[in-house]
């Protein structure tokens, strides 16, 4: 699904360069549900960003599904990322003037999907998050679980191969971010790989596998017994 | 391409940022209202100046004589000088070419009357030519024709006001009005837009005056309007050489300002020129200064639009969309909302200018008013502007990392 070879990143400060990532060596088959972790600086956000092509790798290569991500045109990127990516942000990042639905359906417009057809989808979506009372309020009027539930259906509206989340339980209290986690896990049973950085322990433990980066290498690489959330709800 | 989905997410941002939209429209309004009132202003200042010099042509020539104020040639100081038909004829000959119209002018106060009603009035003796040199409208029957000329004919063309005070409510075309004991035949009546006094005058071949009045062909004055495709200064040296060129036939000093005179309007129709001119550099100058106010007011909104926008382009960018889309929504957005101020704008100025517009008379401002096409440059001029600021940020914003623009959230 997803292979890593030799990726390296630096970004400029000042005169001099900073090395994020120093040959970052990745394989990931599909079904698998993967938790990035490290201390902040360890370069695990850049990597989720370069998987999630919001970022370029300096050297290194990329191939997603067996295409190759490299020197991509914005417009491709685009496309690539609207097909195959979903993401989670530990801000939600929603848009606040539109309500849970329109938010949900943002992807499919740039589909090119139908306006009837893509309400339709981000309704089917937003019950199976267990919204669909809400679809009509807006992100202000809904807690922070719930817009990240609706973030979490918008990110499964494209239909992705690959589900990116960016510590998506980092801003939520710890009994909201069990039952999002058990979501996710939900989704990872039904068969969608996911890739999540996150800095809490709990929350890695709850996925299948741990990668440790330090310094910008992978320290360690292990497969966990995962810990289903649902036990802590 | 009409995409109803892209103009709905267009109409959608509108109608949840009405702070922002309300911003951009209110300066753009703003900015073509006060252009269109300034730029109406100005031309209602332009139009009193030339309402104020139509009275008589701006290309006339008068020629006046007197008494001479300078012993020349043996000639003594207070001889009497007097232009006759031969001077007439000699300047038209002389100067066929520089002159558009030419007429004596022969004055003199009568006591006119009509049946029991009767009036003191300005008579003058004039050629056909008059009635271009001062602007006279026929309203019935016709002016003095070359035949009155020749055959001395006792005919005679009165102002509007001369029917009215004399006629009533009748046509006075056809009647005979007298003249201190001499009868003559009503051919024409006028109108005139120099006000009341050149309505109260009425006009005689100069022939005719010549014959029963004075018993010699003196003229009076002369009155001459010259070809109008000469410039103020051609026109200038023009009266200088006509000036010369009396002096020297009627045996008069060539500095003696008394017994022969000539009052150019070229003069003062450069002084219009000069002032006309410095104020349509002035309106050059007023438009120009609100359009750059506007394009600056709308260039710091759309780059503020932008920036305030930079985490939701971030976001649309994570879900797919490309930077043609980004550019285009915020793009037409602002054009949207930019041609919809401007046109409130120009409705507002245009309405101002109507409301107070005639209460503005007294301010020697009169009709104020803009040429559409004016108002409409300049909106457009505005609208490209706002298109032009926002396409710069917008470009820059359609570009930026997703990932910049998310964490800057």
């Amino acid at each position: 699904m997803l292979e890593i070879k030799q990726l390296h990143k630096s970004y400029p400060i000042g005169d001099s360069h900073l090395h994020v990532l120093k040959g970052i060596n990745l394989l990931v088959k599909e079904g698998e549900m993967v938790a990035i972790m490290g201390s902040s600086g360890s370069g695990k956000s850049t990597l989720l960003n370069i998987i999630g092509m919001l970022d370029h790798a300096d050297s290194g290569d990329y191939i997603l599904d067996g295409l190759p991500i490299k020197n991509l045109t914005e417009k491709k990127a685009a496309e690539y990322r609207n097909k195959f990516l979903g993401f989670i942000f530990q801000s939600f990042n929603l848009i606040n003037y539109k309500n849970a639905m329109e938010n949900v359906a943002l992807p499919l417009y740039y589909q090119g999907m139908k306006r009837k057809e893509r309400q339709e989808l981000a309704m089917f979506h937003l019950e199976k998050v267990g919204l669909a009372d809400w679809a009509h309020h807006l992100p202000k009027e809904l807690s922070g679980g719930q817009n990240q539930r609706v973030a979490i259906a918008r990110a499964l509206a494209a239909n992705p191969k690959l589900l990116l989340a960016d510590e998506p339980t980092g801003a939520l209290d710890m009994s909201t971010s069990y039952e999002i986690m058990e979501f996710i896990q939900q989704l990872n049973d039904e068969g969608k790989t996911i890739l999540m950085v996150t800095h809490e322990e709990d929350i890695a433990n709850m996925c299948k596998r741990i990668i440790r980066l330090r310094d910008g290498v992978i320290m360690e690489d292990t497969t966990i017994k995962q810990v289903r959330a649902k036990q802590h709800v | 391409m009409f995409d109803l989905d892209l103009w709905r997410e267009i109409f959608q941002s509108i109608n949840k940022n009405r702070a922002r939209g309300l911003l951009s429209g209110f300066t753009v309004a703003f900015a073509i209202m006060l252009f269109t009132i300034l730029f109406g202003i100005a031309n209602g200042l332009e139009n009193t100046f030339d309402e104020l010099f139509v009275k008589t042509a701006d290309n006339a020539i008068y020629i006046y004589s007197g008494r001479t104020s300078k012993p020349y040639k043996g000639l003594q100081v207070g001889r009497k000088v007097s232009l006759y038909n031969e001077d007439f004829e000699h300047i038209k000959n002389e100067y066929r070419n520089k002159i558009e119209y030419i007429t004596p002018k022969l004055n003199r106060n009568f006591q006119v009357s009509y049946i029991n009603k009767k009036g003191s009035y300005n008579v003058i003796g004039v050629h056909p030519d008059a009635q271009h040199i001062e602007k006279v409208k026929i309203k019935d029957g016709r002016f003095i024709n070359l035949n009155d000329i020749k055959n001395h004919l006792k005919v005679i063309i009165i102002g509007r006001l001369i029917e009215e005070d004399l006629f009533g409510k009748i046509s006075a075309i056809g009647q005979y009005i007298n003249l201190e004991g001499i009868n003559y035949k009503v051919v024409g009546v006028f109108t005139d837009n120099g006000g009341d006094s050149q309505e109260r005058l009425a006009y005689l071949p100069t022939t005719t005056v010549q014959q029963i009045y004075i018993g010699k062909d003196a003229v009076g004055e002369i009155n001459l309007t010259y070809n109008r495709k000469m410039s103020s200064d051609e026109a200038l040296t023009f009266g200088t050489d006509l000036t010369k060129n009396l002096r020297k036939r009627k045996n008069v000093a060539p500095t003696d300002q008394r017994a022969i005179r000539v009052n150019n309007m070229a003069l003062q129709t450069k002084g219009i020129e000069t002032m006309t001119g410095g104020l349509g550099i002035l309106i050059f100058i007023i438009g120009l200064g609100t359009l750059i106010a506007g394009i600056v007011g709308i260039s710091n909104i759309m780059i503020f639009i932008v920036k305030e926008r930079t985490k939701e382009i971030g976001i649309r960018k994570a879900l797919g969309a490309t930077p043609k889309s980004i550019v285009s929504i915020i793009l037409i957005e602002s054009v949207l909302i930019t041609a919809l101020a401007g046109y409130l704008g120009l409705l507002i100025g245009v309405g101002v200018l109507k409301w107070v517009g005639p209460s503005l008379k007294e301010y020697y401002i009169t009709n104020p008013e803009v040429h559409p096409n004016i108002i409409l440059t300049a909106t457009i001029v505005l609208i490209a502007a706002g298109t032009l600021a926002g396409f710069v940020p917008a470009q820059k914003a359609s570009r930026i990392k997703p990932i910049i623009a998310l964490r800057n959230g």
